[in-house]
């Protein structure tokens, strides 16, 4: 590997190649098909039947799902007692074969026609001890994985600790993509490492200079500036914003001309499908254009349901239908693109709503709740037990899976590290990965 | 360095005043954005006209009687939006729960979160009132000091939820923002927004809450290293009791640990001034709050020798240790300290010029003071800021803002460029209505200030040069290739509407993020 100070403008059009920014604080690592051919030619290890170069996707429902809405406990009598305006009726609930006494909500039936392929993990009950039911707090503590809420994000602490998230172990090095891509705003406090910086933008527009479209000499004039590069050796503040600059450039051209591709799929057209659909198809084509990017992070916001939320329509219906519309429409797209093996999404909230309903038809903050897993290398089927809802704690679930022990699991399993450095201690084996 | 000064007699080596016909145009750019914001080409000259010892007097002079700012209305935010439950609330509250009274229960979160809403509005709207203060203000050095205080003694809203501890913690870094070190972290332990903050509120005699003690010695003044987990311990219990009720500090006696401690080697029945004023007589301290100042206001240097970080070349080790020993020696005062720092020649040397990476704060408001250009909506320009890391009033953490290089990544440079891109044409970023903001910028009257008869001449070739010195300190050629050719692209036109043009492709350079 050349020294990564000594790419200039004239080795990046020589090589063809992408770059790596030196210094830690620079994110920037973008690749291109060379250099991913390279790497898949290249001694990569191999555990049989699953793919390497693997990608993790989260999804992050935000404002806490019902969970007890998503994944329907209707064998237990307490759930109707307990929200008799907003329960799920036993004859509308998506059964799920293997398992006894839960089932999705009706609107689910894209996650449902997953689960029968094979492709969907249900972890029940999933949570930590003395829950927090404040939406940031509860957050932060998904985010690091630490019940304080305090220190860098999970998957930051994983790009830290892998070789900026190219996991040595795998042959990658830090000459790749971006390790970590956030469509959103900002990029979310589980990204945040030491070293690494995750790339966020909220739609590809974003990554551009906005001046650009005024004058053709001087969109010239701006790409030939931020394009420089800088001279090997030296590490300024300015050498490191040419160098910043530079892949900025790069990576803007890559992930534009990605995003621009047709999607293989048709994601749904409107509703928070279509928001949380937009999001996976930008995905999607970064996948299919061999970004190396390990994680990509989504979100749905809207789970905040204290009123009207309704049952088997209204609008937590909307949000649950969106969420599994949208991705089915994912994995049919990466099938297509046959790169759906080496994807698995884990999709989580911040709390789940309480047992029962408020006075305004609607649920408030609560504690537990179902994530999933889905892929097709996923461990198939209704894993975890349900929270009991005979045992309550003042009127919340207790948590039967503490979500740090998924979160190992995909760690360990999927990407491959020691999950109890990247999480600073062991919770256990939680196979996520298919025997 | 020449070494007759360095070796001059009575002058010490490091910190050596620069001599006033070393104070240029060049210097006294660098003067105003590293103690301030910037300022227009006409702000540069007088201060250069001045000579350093006037110009930095200048800056420093604020906050007193006279404040030329106008000081804000005490009763300009709401401090009751968020206040305890008054009895009869509570009283109501309990007899509903009592009664099982769903509806009414309902009515009562519904009214409290109603105010939460408007609480997180108001937080919004201080940040507008600072935003504004930052690019109005007479005073720039005393809007920099209060953003230094607020990332050094970093407390978020996220946490504490309460808009009006948060201004009123503002309000206290500005008041003491260059005074006494000592002051501050005296004040610090009585801020109600700091004890919510670091949770000393929940802090008994029976089970000491250490947040507070240890961020006070690891972040706030000692740095690690300087102590140990026992002194932690016991500045935890002499912090016990120190509380806050409503907006007011409160002093709990019930729950204060009165027993005996050692902290530092120090003992007695030591309590929360004693803890303070025990750090504050160790050197340590100084030294680390010259090295967090340093690092603001003159180059990055992490904040302890920590983690195999680099070491630091002599000259800067030297600097640090004089400025550590100046603050201890004057007692913590931070003004003389300012002024030998801004009057060394340390500070103007060519290593130091120019390579500071702009905060957003800094970019974002010194593009309006600098370029003179219309504030637009206060909306998008926070939101930016937010967007390029730094939300005011949210810093990520105790730890504050890391500052440096870690404002810069791909994505943060693009909205580094666009925000320029919207104060200087009026575009507004992706996401907001599209259409254009209709303030015009005189783009014109940068050509103004300056009586080059070739500018004057309107010769783009001087008016490009001219452009690129007052906007970045100085002319890269290929930025004057490239603006040239822009020119030369216009047949040489020179209007507002390319003079402008102009200053986007400059505000869109490299070079631009740095200060």
């Amino acid at each position: 590997m050349l020294d990564p100070n000594a790419y200039t403008r004239r080795e990046l059009l020589r090589g063809g190649l992408l770059l790596a920014s030196a210094a830690a604080a620079a994110p920037l690592f973008i690749q291109n098909s060379a250099l991913a051919m390279e790497a898949m030619l290249g001694g990569l290890s191999s555990a049989p039947g699953i793919p390497d170069e693997r990608v993790l996707v989260v999804v992050q429902l935000s404002g806490g799902n019902d969970g007890l809405n998503t994944v329907v406990p209707f064998g237990q009598p307490e759930y109707y007692k307990a929200r008799p305006g907003i329960a799920i009726p036993q004859r509308d609930v998506l059964a799920l074969s293997g398992a006894d006494g839960v089932g999705l909500h009706p609107q689910m039936g894209a996650l449902r026609e997953m689960y029968d392929a094979g492709m969907v993990s249900v972890v029940q009950g999933a949570g930590y001890p003395n829950p927090n039911r404040s939406h940031f707090k509860s957050m932060d503590i998904w985010h690091t994985a630490d019940t304080t809420a305090t220190g860098d994000g999970w998957l930051g602490r994983y790009f830290d600790s892998e070789c900026c998230g190219f996991g040595a172990g795998e042959g990658g090095q830090a000459k790749g993509s971006p390790p970590g891509i956030a469509l959103g705003r900002t990029a979310p406090l589980a990204m945040q490492g030491r070293a690494v910086q995750p790339v966020s933008f909220e739609s590809e527009e974003l990554f551009k200079w906005s001046a650009a479209e005024i004058d053709k000499d001087l969109a010239e004039g701006y790409d030939a500036l931020n394009r420089r590069g800088a001279e090997g050796g030296r590490d300024t503040n300015a050498d490191f914003l040419l160098r910043t600059a530079l892949d900025a450039q790069v990576s803007s051209d890559l992930i534009r001309r990605a995003v621009a591709q047709r999607p293989l799929a048709q994601y749904p057209g409107g509703g928070p499908g279509a928001e949380l659909g937009r999001q996976l198809q930008m995905v999607a084509a970064m996948i299919r254009a061999n970004l190396k990017t390990r994680v990509y992070y989504v979100s749905l916001g809207g789970f905040d349901t204290h009123a009207q939320q309704g049952g088997p329509q209204g609008r937590h219906a909307q949000l649950v239908k969106g969420f599994s519309d949208a991705l089915k429409a994912f994995y049919e797209d990466l099938k297509k693109q046959e790169n759906d093996a080496r994807v698995m999404t884990m999709v989580f909230s911040e709390f789940g709503r309480r047992v029962g309903q408020n006075a305004s038809q609607g649920t408030d903050h609560g504690t537990a709740a179902p994530m999933f897993l889905l892929g097709p290398m996923v461990k198939p089927g209704v894993r975890t037990e349900h929270p009991d809802l005979r045992d309550l704690e003042e009127g919340d679930l207790k948590f039967t899976t503490d979500f740090r022990g998924v979160y190992a699991g995909v760690l360990n399993d999927w990407l491959k590290v020691d999950a109890a450095k990247v999480l600073g201690k062991s919770y256990g084996k939680f196979g996520v990965v298919r025997g | 360095m020449p070494q007759d000064q360095a070796k001059a007699p009575g002058i010490t080596r490091s910190l050596v005043p620069i001599r006033p016909e070393e104070f240029g145009y060049e210097q006294a750019r660098h003067l105003l954005w590293r103690a301030g914001f910037g300022g227009s080409d006409a702000q540069v000259r007088r201060l250069a006209s001045w000579g350093p010892e006037k110009s930095v007097d200048v800056l420093l002079e604020f906050g007193g009687k006279n404040a030329p700012f106008d000081p804000v209305e005490g009763d300009r935010f709401d401090r009751d939006i968020v206040r305890p439950a008054t009895e009869e609330e509570r009283r109501a509250y309990r007899a509903a729960q009592q009664k099982g009274d769903e509806d009414e229960l309902d009515r009562l979160r519904k009214v409290r979160q109603d105010r939460e809403r408007q609480d997180r509005q108001q937080v919004g709207e201080v940040a507008k009132w600072w935003l504004t203060r930052m690019i109005e203000t007479d005073a720039p050095l005393e809007e920099k000091l209060t953003l230094f205080w607020h990332g050094h003694f970093a407390t978020s809203y996220r946490t504490i939820e309460n808009s009006y501890h948060m201004f009123a913690q503002n309000q206290f870094f500005r008041a003491n923002a260059a005074g006494s070190f000592a002051d501050l972290l005296l004040g610090i332990i009585r801020d109600p927004a700091m004890i919510a903050y670091l949770d000393n509120n929940d802090s008994r005699k029976n089970r000491p809450n250490e947040n507070l003690a240890r961020e006070i010695m690891e972040l706030f003044s000692l740095g690690i290293g300087n102590y140990s987990e026992q002194d932690i311990k016991e500045g935890a219990r002499a912090l016990t009791g120190y509380t806050f009720e409503d907006d007011e500090f409160r002093f709990v006696e019930r729950n204060h640990d009165f027993g005996a401690k050692t902290i530092l080697g120090r003992s007695g029945n030591l309590n929360g001034e004693d803890f303070v004023s025990i750090i504050l007589s160790k050197r340590a301290c100084a030294d680390f709050v010259a090295r967090r100042l340093y690092n603001f206001f003159v180059a990055d240097v992490p904040p302890d020798e920590r983690g195999g970080a680099k070491e630091l070349p002599q000259t800067q080790r030297a600097v640090l240790r004089e400025l550590g020993e100046m603050l201890y020696a004057r007692g913590y005062n931070l003004r003389p300290v300012l002024k030998r720092l801004f009057l060394s020649r340390h500070f103007y040397d060519p290593s130091i010029v120019g390579q500071q990476i702009k905060s957003p704060a800094v970019l974002v408001v010194g593009a309006v003071r600098s370029l003179q250009t219309p504030v637009r909506d206060l909306s998008i320009l926070l939101d930016a800021m937010d967007l390029m890391g730094q939300r005011l009033f949210f810093p990520p953490s105790v730890k504050g803002w890391d500052g440096g290089r870690a404002w810069i990544n791909t994505s943060t440079l693009f909205v580094r460029q666009n925000i320029l891109a919207y104060l200087v044409a009026g575009r507004r970023p992706v996401g907001y209505d599209a259409s254009a903001d209709t303030d015009a910028f005189d783009a014109m009257a940068m050509l103004e200030t300056t009586d080059d008869a070739r500018v004057v001449k309107r010769e783009p070739g001087a008016v490009a040069e001219h452009l690129l010195r007052v906007t970045l300190g100085r002319v890269p050629s290929e930025g004057l290739e490239r603006l040239r050719g822009y020119f030369a692209s216009e047949s040489g036109t020179i209007n507002q509407r390319t003079v402008a043009n102009a200053l986007l492709l400059i505000t869109a350079m490299p070079e631009y993020q740095l200060c």
